[in-house]
């Protein structure tokens, strides 16, 4: 029988029940992998529940450091017996089946074309443990013990690995090294090794850190400055207001005298999370919430207001699959537009596409800065695969010499000293005007704020001339915009090359990847990641310098595509579709296979048979 | 009179207040809503409130939802900043910019349509959150600028200017005010200014949220026979529980009262609160009783007014946050950023190899 033989290039999948404890024991044979230097992707696959249903956890090793989804399993850790026909069968031929062979299963259960291994995890730990929480739970922790065996991981990356999460819980950390033990010492007596898949030492991990983007942005906004947070709970965002709070406990409570430099409020619903946001925005204060795409939808009569009545306003959109509850639990890059042009009436909003946990920390105090400067409202669009995964990226940083951007705020002292204040009017070019805080001046500066029209001086009108002039101006402010913003990144193909091709957010690790495997096969893109929207000169240039281009995105509808071509008026003949949207993360084969199969057909096929069946199309 | 423009002048003997104001400067622009309607004399006693106070009026934020009331705030305290918000959700907004700078007084007004229809959720939010501010209710039972619809307060049974009899049961804002936790509430009535500005300056010293329900007339679409918010009826079935004399150092009145016939409440910034009782037993102290009371006449058509509540003890949302008493907008990099060298402590605790 074949059988699958890799070092530090595979793919290991745990299947479980949701709230059998399994997720901080998959988690820690992530870690082991990434102490022994070996970069690691691991993607919690969860169902919307608290317990019962299924769950998984899928752990790409990459000793290349591609850290997208790969698709296609090579080890199976079959927990879960609800599930088990379909984990077997996702099973590459020549792959590792993992099980707890405590209760036989028939022949019928299992393939010919893979490599079973079974462990008696309820037995053991059964007599090992007699509280019957205990024997559940350290099920998961024993069967790491066996596959650190079974795949050769240095056992002593355990006792670090122990001795941070357990410092001072030494009663814990016995029981946990207890379990781990039994594993090993069951696989070094009992089970065949190793594998033909293994794990090796490596020094490709080096000062890399292993964060989740919800956790960076939430580090961005302490930051960035930002004091008041107006939150509602919603997957898969609500991370990012509780590590909000646990950072602001770290960081911004005051140790002389105890006060908190923070203030938040979980709201009664989306509407009042950002409207709070606005009030403190309007108020001078840095104010951010965050959200996924239901609550952007509640929000957007506000977000309208924040763009007419210019007020600064920071959005972090953790997104998710829609419309509508959609698939709450799994990913997507679906609210590009809706974002974009949310609220009724002309309007448009600044976007930022953070790649990674690294960039959602970067981005999140950038778009304090440019809601200050800008005096518009603000969007971060994460998703939940950056969002909630644990991802291997650059250590966060800081320059020292950075201070706040707090924009164009007129100070008493310059009205005291005459300056012609008018809340509306164009004083530098830029479209962006001056505003003055509440209670600054006893009787200069003050003015009405309101979604209504009104002069230049804020004084109510629905003269058609003042409306123009207005709306004028804020696209105006909107160019402006544009050169403010993150500009693109881009990669240059190896030769020159008339094709490119776009893509943004979380599709850059499994870009980067397909790049280079198209690359080897002799098709050369030249690749531009968009990181912000408005788009900059930088990216019409790039659609202007080749003759058709690629635009990857994670949505049904080509969200990306459309915004390209309704800003930049380009022919839409020119740009190629790849679209993935089946709510689990893009993958490098599915981008492969999509370009190569558009560039030998010549015509778009219907359905690409990407090897992992996702659901999703390449069209012109 | 919306088409003839405020004079500039003042003239000289006009009496200025403890911090320099005469009560002209308290005013705002000319107001555009119909003539002889309650909310003008609604914002006259704001303007009467804050002037006796000695507030100077650029250290009020005034903040509204949408609709005739919530256009008010440009009517008085034109040197400070207002902000007309979107429908129903002037609480988030005022909640909001609170958090943003502590010291500034916020003054929300609302109507029964903004209030008690669109936005039920942020006003029963913001009262049970303690949000200081003053939140004041014009109440006329019906939508004034969109022509007469009923409102969520109208009474069942009463008629519209149209003749339409109301079948739904009406929204009473003061009895959620205190279920949910408003730690002063009042009510008043346009038509009696005597009894309307103490309650207003009971609310701006009040430490927590205040919440006002000043019922005022619908001059155009609900002052008619058969409206159970019109001059006529208010009047005729208006029960004051009590007089509220705010008390200020500066301005002691002294007025002797037999015994058990006054309240004294002494608020945080200092002034007392005496209550004048009108009702028999009515204890504004006590939460349980004030709800029994307003539910209990309510159910007999009258109107009860006066200060119904008053926690003299009431903190607010910032004490219940521990926020910082210098306002958060004032806070820069050195208070808010922890720097470079504690992010370098994150990197390392977040980093995979070694310990």
């Amino acid at each position: 029988m074949n059988r699958i033989e890799a070092v530090n290039d595979f793919v290991v999948k745990f299947a479980n029940v949701n709230g059998s404890g399994s997720s901080s024991a998959n988690e820690l044979f992530a870690k082991a992998i990434l102490q022994m230097g070996v970069p690691v992707s691991p993607r919690n696959i969860f169902p919307s529940n608290i317990q019962g249903l299924p769950t998984w956890y899928e752990v790409r090793v990459s000793e290349a450091g591609y850290l997208g989804r790969r698709g296609g399993v090579d080890l199976m850790v079959a927990m879960n017996p609800q599930t088990w026909d379909a984990d077997v069968a996702e099973i590459e031929p020549g792959g590792y089946l993992f099980h707890d062979n405590t209760r036989p299963l028939p022949a019928s259960k299992f393939r010919h074309d893979i490599h079973v291994i079974g462990m008696p995890l309820t037995e053991l730990c059964n007599a090992a443990y007699a509280d019957p929480r205990q024997r559940q739970l350290f099920k998961n922790i024993a069967y790491v013990g066996a596959l650190s065996v079974l795949l050769q991981i240095d056992p002593s990356v355990f006792d670090t690995l122990f001795a941070q999460q357990y410092k001072g819980k030494e009663k814990l950390l016995d029981a946990n090294l207890l379990a781990l033990r039994l594993g090993i010492d069951y696989a070094r007596t009992h089970l065949t090794q190793p594998l033909g898949l293994r794990v090796q030492r490596s020094d490709r991990v080096g000062r890399q850190i292993f964060v989740d983007g919800n956790s960076a942005a939430a580090l961005g906004c302490v930051y960035g400055g930002a004091t008041v947070a107006a939150w509602y709970p919603i997957t898969p965002s609500s991370s990012v207001a509780e590590a909000f709070q646990r950072y602001c406990a770290r960081f911004r409570i005051d140790p002389a005298s105890g006060q908190h430099n923070y203030a938040i409020v979980q709201a009664e619903d989306e509407i009042a999370s950002i409207g709070m946001v606005v009030g403190a925005g309007w108020n001078g204060a840095r104010a951010f919430t965050a959200t996924s795409g239901p609550g952007v939808s509640l929000m957007t009569e506000f977000i309208g207001l924040a763009y007419f009545a210019e007020i600064p306003a920071t959005i972090i959109n953790v997104q998710r699959g829609g419309p509508s509850t959609g698939m709450p639990t799994r990913t997507q890059q679906a609210d590009i537009l809706s974002c974009a042009y949310a609220s009724h009436g002309d309007t448009r909003h600044v976007l930022l596409f953070p790649e990674d946990p690294h960039e959602c920390f970067e981005h999140a105090a950038t778009a304090l800065d440019l809601a200050d400067r800008l005096q518009t409202p603000v969007f971060v669009m994460t998703d939940l695969d950056i969002g909630m995964n644990q991802r291997l990226c650059q250590p966060f940083a800081w320059d020292p010499a950075r201070d706040y951007d707090r924009g164009k705020v007129m100070s008493a002292a310059q009205l005291e000293a005459g300056a012609d204040f008018g809340r509306y009017k164009d004083v530098d070019g830029d479209g962006i005007p001056w505003r003055t805080l509440p209670g600054t001046h006893p009787s200069l500066g003050s003015y009405f704020t309101r979604g209504t029209t009104r002069d230049a001086y804020a004084r109510y009108s629905e003269r058609g001339p003042d409306y123009v002039a207005n709306v004028q101006r804020l696209l105006k402010k909107f160019a402006t915009a544009a050169e403010l913003v993150p500009a693109p990144v881009q990669r240059p193909a190896a030769q020159s090359t008339p094709l490119g091709v776009i893509y943004f957010g979380s599709t850059s690790p499994a870009m980067h990847e397909a790049l280079d495997v198209l690359g080897e096969a002799g098709i050369h893109l030249d690749a531009l990641r968009l990181r912000a929207f408005p788009f900059s000169t930088a990216v019409a240039d790039f659609l202007a310098e080749h003759e058709q281009v690629f635009v990857v995105e994670q949505n049904r509808d080509a969200q990306m595509h459309s915004l390209l071509v309704n800003e930049l008026a380009l022919d839409p003949a020119r740009l190629v579709r790849v679209l993935h949207y089946d709510g689990t993360p893009i993958t490098a084969r599915f981008i492969t296979d999509a370009i190569t199969r558009r560039l030998q057909l010549g015509t778009p096929p219907r359905q690409p048979q990407a090897k992992d069946h996702h659901h999703g199309e390449c069209t012109a | 009179m919306t088409y003839l423009a405020k004079p500039c002048l003042h003239h000289p003997s006009l009496a200025t207040n403890k911090v320099g104001y005469t009560r002209r400067d308290y005013e705002g622009k000319v107001s555009t809503l119909c003539a002889g309607c309650g909310h003008d004399s609604i914002s006259a006693a704001i303007v009467q409130a804050c002037w006796e106070l000695d507030i100077e009026p650029y250290r009020v934020a005034k903040l509204s939802g949408i609709g005739c009331s919530s256009k008010t705030p440009d009517y008085f305290l034109g040197a400070a900043h207002g902000f007309n918000t979107v429908h129903g959700r002037m609480p988030s907004v005022l909640t909001g910019a609170n958090l943003a700078n502590r010291e500034l007084l916020y003054l929300g007004i609302s109507g029964d349509g903004d209030s008690a229809s669109i936005g039920l959720g942020q006003f029963a939010h913001a009262m049970r959150r303690g949000v200081r501010m003053v939140y004041i209710v014009e109440n006329n039972g019906v939508y004034g600028l969109t022509k007469g619809q009923f409102s969520a307060t109208a009474d069942n049974g009463s008629k519209s200017k149209k003749g339409v009899v109301n079948h739904e049961n009406p929204v009473d804002l003061v009895s959620m005010a205190l279920q949910l936790g408003a730690s002063y509430v009042a009510r008043g009535f346009s038509g009696d200014k005597a009894q309307l500005v103490p309650l207003i300056k009971g609310a701006m010293g009040h430490a927590g949220a205040a919440f006002l329900d000043i019922i005022s007339p619908c001059v155009a679409f609900n002052n008619h026979a058969g409206s159970t918010r019109s001059y006529d009826y208010v009047r005729e079935h208006n029960e004051a529980v009590n007089r509220l004399d705010v008390i200020t150092p500066r301005h002691p009145i002294a007025v002797d009262y037999a015994p058990g016939e006054v309240v004294e409440v002494i608020q945080h910034d200092g002034h007392a609160l005496r209550l004048r009782k009108l009702h028999d037993g009515y204890d504004p102290t006590d939460r349980l009783a004030a709800m029994n009371h307003v539910q209990t006449h309510q159910a007999r058509g009258e109107i009860v007014t006066g200060l119904l509540y008053v926690d003299a003890e009431a903190s607010d949302l910032h004490e219940a946050l521990q926020t910082s008493h210098m306002p958060l907008n004032t806070l820069g990099r050195d208070e808010l950023c922890p720097g470079a060298d504690a992010l370098a402590r994150i990197n390392a605790g977040l980093g995979c190899q070694g310990s």
